[in-house]
């Protein structure tokens, strides 16, 4: 679904060029959730906008879906670091942003959007404003909005950063089910975070960047079984492997 | 709820009846005279006294203000979304901006009235001079004052720009742009009364040029009364209209 290759970034800045992506290569298959961890600064977000075509790479090669990227991808969802809603917008009114943006008709839609609502508990908040609505809940929503279209491509920055722990920990639970742990159709998901505990948590392989410039420097397979649960985070396999991502992470460049 | 309001605005309502009741008892005690500072009674009665024709001067300088301010607030939504729009425009337009709201507004307006004659017609102008820059700046602002990721996620659905415009950037700057119109009412009122002052045959501001000279002060507090009660009613309409138009807002 997604094929980095050589995908490197420069950019020119008062104190001279910036390197913020060298090399980057690896590749996300279909229905594949992969995570993408490092420390602050080490251009996550940025690859992720080069991937949905928002920006251009200064080098390397970036694919989806078999297509060289050029131009802003169409079928593709996003989240950010902040639900970002319009605040002057019901719920309801905010989920359906896409498709008015997509010039479809926002009506054909409707009940696309209270069922995604329902989906993560909020079939009761449609007609709120966004400031009535708790953190959490603003992002759910944000979730929805990204799920509106059905893309088949979800790319996720840093989506629960600004949330408590408890409230991230069950997002992140309602991710994997909005995903489609149990189902065949899954979505092909990027998701950035700089929680290794998450990134292990929700995929099923975590890519881990090193930052100036980022670099891939491990790609770890996660084996751990579906559907994960709270469990999970107490199994020893699980321990194992955010221990060996912190030692990726704390290795001298 | 009524209680409640009343506990609520009981400390101004206060002061404001032992204010007047300063105004109305000190003044006599101290052998001030009536042509020095006339008594809130004596204001009232000139204020509903048939000898002035209050309601021609009342209509006169609301139809100046409101046109002031009408004329200000489209002049500088249309000047604000053309600087949002373009930074071309922006740098053409916006030092010739500041250097016409760093003029002297009240200097300006004789030249009005030479050129365009007595009337209204100077006198709304004036007012929308003094009126419009902080709409141009608020509407420029709130326009661009938006989060990168919503202008993202119009690019990635391939949306046209008049579209993000519509949906995205021009509700995000309705909050600002009615704010700046409650400076804009305010402002309007000065100078509609700045633009009598200069000459004019009829308005409040004219009233109290003519009572000045002869020394009839209060005639003058009256149309004071009544420029004060135009002020409040533009302003509070504003505000209304900002909690119908932007609840979503906190603008008090």
């Amino acid at each position: 679904m997604i094929v980095l290759d050589g995908v490197g970034m420069t950019y020119r800045a008062d104190s001279g060029t910036v390197e913020a992506l060298r090399d980057i290569a690896f590749t996300v298959d279909r229905g594949e959730l992969v995570t993408l961890v490092g420390p602050s600064g080490c251009g996550k977000s940025t690859l992720l906008r080069i991937i949905a075509g928002l920006r251009p790479a200064s080098a390397g090669r970036t694919v989806v879906d078999g297509r060289p990227v050029t131009r802003p991808i169409a079928a593709v969802g996003m989240v950010f670091q902040a639900p970002v809603l319009l605040k002057w917008r019901r719920i309801v009114d905010n989920v359906l942003l896409p498709a008015e943006l997509a010039g479809l008709n926002p009506d054909d839609y409707r009940a696309r959007a209270g069922e995604l609502l329902r989906l993560v508990g909020l079939g009761d908040f449609g007609d709120k404003l966004p400031r009535e609505l708790s953190g959490g809940m603003q992002q759910r929503a944000a979730l929805c909005r990204a799920l509106l279209l059905d893309p088949p491509l979800l790319l996720m920055d840093e989506p629960f950063g600004a949330l408590d722990a408890m409230t991230r920990d069950e997002l992140n639970l309602e991710l994997l089910r909005v995903w489609g742990e149990g189902s065949q159709r899954r979505k092909t998901v990027l998701f950035v975070t700089h929680s290794i505990a998450e990134a292990v948590f929700l995929a099923d392989r975590v890519v881990v960047m090193t930052p100036r410039p980022g670099r891939v420097a491990s790609v770890v397979p996660v084996r751990l079984p579906r559907p994960r649960t709270t469990a999970t985070r107490a199994s020893a396999d699980f321990g194992a492997l955010t221990l060996q991502i912190h030692d990726v992470l704390s290795r001298p460049a | 709820m009524k209680v409640r309001a009343l506990q609520r605005h009981a400390p101004s309502l206060l002061l404001f009846a032992a204010l007047l009741a300063i105004w109305q008892l000190v003044p006599p005690l101290l052998n001030v005279r009536e042509y020095l500072v006339p008594g809130p009674t004596a204001v009232v009665r000139a204020a509903l006294s048939s000898s002035i024709p209050w309601h021609t001067h009342l209509w006169v300088t609301t139809i100046e203000i409101l046109g002031g301010f009408a004329l200000a607030g489209a002049a500088g939504v249309a000047l604000g979304v053309a600087i949002a729009w373009s930074p071309t425009i922006a740098r053409a337009l916006v030092p010739f901006l500041v250097f016409v709201n760093t003029l002297p507004k009240v200097a300006v307006a004789p030249l009005f009235l030479l050129w365009l004659g007595y009337g209204i017609v100077p006198n709304v102008l004036i007012a929308a001079l003094i009126g419009f820059f902080p709409v141009v700046i608020n509407t420029a602002v709130g326009l661009t004052q938006v989060d990168d990721e919503l202008l993202d996620l119009g690019r990635a659905f391939g949306a046209p720009a008049w579209k993000v415009f519509a949906k995205i950037r021009l509700p995000n700057a309705l909050p600002y742009v009615l704010s700046a119109l409650k400076i804009t009412a305010t402002a309007a009122v000065v100078g509609a009364i700045v633009g009598e002052f200069v000459a004019s045959q009829a308005g409040l501001g004219t009233v109290i040029v003519n009572a000045q000279t002869n020394l009839n002060t209060p005639v003058a507090f009256a149309a004071l009364l009544w420029i004060s009660i135009i002020g409040l009613a533009l302003y509070g309409a504003v505000g209304l209209a900002a909690r119908w138009w932007a609840p979503w807002a906190d603008t008090t």
